[in-house]
């Protein structure tokens, strides 16, 4: 995508190296070197943001990573809802993402949806010693017999699974043909990669050897409008929102992936005639696949606040006829009104507040321009699993000057926050706690703090909305100890 | 009581570790010893030799069908055989599935911590021949076997493990208290045996503990699933593993923190004893056969 015109600001160059310098000073000389890469100050002009990425982390700092199994398993597969998602191994994995990531989705739980459902082969020691697979045969068919209604079942690797070498090809092969119904074994264990990203990859790769081309067609009616929404996992109905604005522009959704999906929806995608695609870094592979093999184009878009909003629309509609590109007039025409508004209540209350942003592997350069909307400014932005053309793509929305930080660990990410003292922080659970304890506004930006949807028109004004209530909160005019209230507030640590 | 001794056996797949730990403990059992064996083979048939049948059930097949080894009692899976020597073997899955270390780790701490070491005064581990990874390794680790003993030959192969299993104990010596307790060869009628072993012996700061000729009966009473002890206890080759086990007896508390060697060291030291060929001496010879061949092609 190209860089916009939203607001005109600067970040302090200066500073922010000085802050580099300042966090490097405290590592022992090995850990220094290998950071440093990892740590930048946007260049206006340059290529990309100026760091390496998906590189290992460094053993002995906390890292906000998660693993290839919270890839698969949390990301790519578990929103498919009319199917069961076994997590094969010991018990932590499964509880630990048992209820998914707010991935909304219609249906009934229990009968022909399982979303917020959690199956796991709860490995004990002699699942290890005599390996896991007569279990997970056992456990297939029960899940056929007690939930006869789905679609299909994955077989999520732990870790165990990997080190003992269980053959689950074999016998998600075996049982797929026994009950008649995809099997899919996915290869997730956790140690596999440097980071979620790795697990992304293998989710997409195993659609693309057990789903496609693997069952009779269903039968199916095309248009020349159809097209696929990839690399949405409807958080909080993220979804939705973004498939109302192509509905009403005209043209025919016939998938989603993931966020509310159905396996069907996974086996019909190369039908599209074009693929829009949302995170681009947790299915890009799949969509280079589907237009090498099926010749299906694909387009990064970016529904997040109204100036990105018009501009995918019409982007998407450039690859359709008249009737579409109007279509995308009339929809933007239709929401100016509301985003408008949107805007004259909340900018005002939120002008040049300053935004640190660290999330996965899209929204700290998709979020940019929706917070700039609102007038607010990004001084620092990083993510957790990016490649290399992640972070040439954060160049079309960044300001010159600002701090970029790779994989950051927690020691840097709070003395960045106590430095800058931001206006707002966002990003995940974990971040949220210690960042409020330090007086700054937070908001989670994986989960949307169970709010949302922040995707399309509608959810820019939930965006707005929440943005104001953390950053305007009166809380935080209680925060100082009333002891302390005659000193002045600090400025920096 | 005298204080625990726990030992194990190591060497090479084949070298005859179980043969020899087994006749080895019929021998100390003889003095009036108190024995455990714990068979640490998926196979399950380091006991077969104590217990004259065949491999016996193990703590894993019976945890497996229990549920897990908390359903277990150290009595159901002890068996007695010669001379009151108590037998377990800790079994495993079958070959090519799940994760035999893992189960041998199981099986230890199973065994330790239900009381099964309770009144003995020998624990004897018979460790399957390859230490791929880390539950093989169990033995050797903190708080299990003080002394090593590795079953060895005059065979490349068998030297080449050796100085890799001296590696794994120097790795958990200088963390605990594991000594490598000595070499036992089992004598393969190679050339210049004893010398070789001495020298390895030597490399690796230990001592030949005992040299066990190589004897028929061994065979013969290894097919009857008995010790030399049991079958022929007159037989000379019965008093060798007495005198094995005498001199194990008696070299408690005498390990050594082992001083592996690496392996071009190990190649010369072969080298130098025959066992293996220089690049030099493989191109004399190949020349020799090549001038050869000439001179048959020549008078033809």
């Amino acid at each position: 995508m190209t860089a916009i015109k939203t607001i005109d600001y600067r970040n302090d160059r200066e500073f922010h190296e000085k802050l580099i310098e300042e966090v490097l000073e405290s590592y022992p000389e090995k850990t220094a070197k290998k950071r440093a890469k990892h740590l930048s100050v946007t260049q206006d002009g340059a290529s990309d943001c100026g760091v390496k990425s998906n590189i290992k982390s460094i053993p002995g700092v906390m890292s906000i990573r998660g693993c290839a199994y919270a890839g698969s398993k949390g990301v790519v597969w578990g929103p498919v809802k009319d199917m069961v998602h076994i997590s094969h191994g010991p018990v932590g994995c499964g509880q630990y993402s048992w209820s998914q990531r707010r991935n909304y989705y219609v249906g009934t739980t229990g009968v022909d949806s399982f979303g917020t459902m959690q199956f796991t082969s709860d490995f004990q020691e002699r699942d290890i010693v005599f390996g896991g697979d007569k279990k997970l045969k056992k456990m297939i068919d029960e899940i056929e017999e007690l939930f006869p209604l789905n679609k299909g079942i994955s077989v999520m690797s732990e870790c165990p699974v990997g080190l003992i070498g269980d053959d689950i090809e074999a016998v998600a092969k075996e049982r797929g043909t026994a009950i008649g119904k995809p099997v899919v074994p996915v290869r997730c264990e956790g140690f596999r990669g440097v980071s979620q990203s790795l697990g992304h990859h293998i989710a997409n790769d195993a659609v693309r050897d057990f789903i496609f081309d693997k069952r009779e067609p269903e039968a199916f009616e095309s248009t020349p409008y159809d097209v696929v929404i990839i690399g949405d996992y409807n958080i909080g109905g993220d979804g939705w929102s973004s498939r109302r604005l192509l509905e009403e522009m005209g043209l025919r959704v016939i998938a989603q992936w993931t966020g509310d999906s159905t396996l069907s929806e996974l086996e019909r995608a190369p039908k599209a005639k074009l693929n829009l695609i949302h995170c681009y870094r947790s299915m890009n592979y799949i969509s280079r696949h589907m237009e090498e093999k099926y010749g299906v184009p694909w387009l990064e878009f970016n529904f997040f606040g109204p100036s990105r909003i018009a501009m995918s629309l019409r982007m998407i509609a450039e690859h359709f006829d008249d009737k579409i590109k109007e279509g995308a007039e009339r929809v933007i025409e239709k929401y100016k009104a509301m985003s408008d508004q949107v805007i004259e209540t909340f900018r005002p209350r939120l002008a040049g507040k300053k935004v640190m942003l660290y999330v996965g592997g899209l929204r700290p350069r998709h979020m940019i321009n929706a917070y700039e909307d609102l007038g607010m400014e990004i001084v620092g932005a990083g993510y957790e699993f990016a490649h290399r053309d992640d972070y040439q793509r954060t160049m079309d929305y960044v300001k010159d000057g600002t701090l970029i930080y790779d994989d950051i660990t927690a020691y840097e990410m709070e003395h960045f926050i106590q430095r800058i003292r931001p206006d707002l922080v966002g990003s995940g659970i974990k971040e949220k706690y210690s960042t409020q304890k330090m007086g700054v506004p937070f908001r989670q930006l994986h989960s949307w703090d169970y709010s949302g949807p922040y995707h399309g028109y509608d959810g820019f004004a939930v965006f707005a909305r929440d943005m104001d209530m953390a950053i305007n909160n009166p809380a935080w005019n209680l925060f100082k100890a009333p002891w302390k209230a005659a000193e002045p507030a600090p400025a920096s640590a | 009581m005298t204080a625990l001794r726990q030992i194990a056996f190591y060497g090479k797949g084949g070298i005859g570790k179980s043969t020899t730990c087994q006749n080895t403990l019929a021998a100390l059992a003889e003095l009036g010893q108190k024995i455990l064996i714990v068979g640490c083979d998926p196979k399950a048939d380091s006991t077969r030799l104590i217990l004259n049948s065949k491999a016996q059930l193990s703590v894993l097949q019976m945890a497996a069908e229990k549920g897990s080894v908390e359903d277990l009692e150290p009595e159901e899976i002890i068996r007695v055989g010669f001379k009151g020597i108590r037998c377990v073997e800790s079994g495993g899955p079958e070959p090519g599935v799940g994760c035999a270390g893992r189960g041998v780790i199981t099986a230890i701490n199973f065994l330790e911590e239900n009381g099964a070491y309770d009144d003995m005064e020998y624990i004897a581990y018979d460790v399957l021949g390859d230490v791929v990874c880390g539950g093989f390794a169990m033995p050797i680790r903190e708080n299990k076997a003080q002394e090593i003993y590795i079953v060895m030959s005059g065979e490349m192969m068998a030297l080449y493990a050796c100085n890799n299993i001296s590696r794994g104990i120097l790795k958990y010596a200088t963390t605990g208290s594991v000594r490598l307790g000595g070499l036992i060869c089992n004598s393969r009628m190679t050339d210049r045996e004893i010398d070789l072993s001495e020298a390895m012996a030597k490399k690796l700061g230990t001592k030949l503990i005992h040299f066990v000729p190589r004897d028929n009966v061994v065979q013969h009473a290894e097919l009857r699933r008995m010790t030399v002890i049991q079958y022929q206890p007159d037989h000379p080759q019965a008093d060798e593993y007495r005198a094995l086990a005498k001199k194990i007896h008696e070299n408690s508390g005498q390990g050594v923190i082992p001083t592996p060697v690496g392996m071009d060291e190990l190649e010369e030291m072969l080298m130098d004893f025959g066992i293996i060929k220089s690049d030099e001496q493989m191109i004399a010879e190949l020349e020799a056969k090549e001038a050869a061949a000439k001179r048959v092609a020549v008078h033809a």
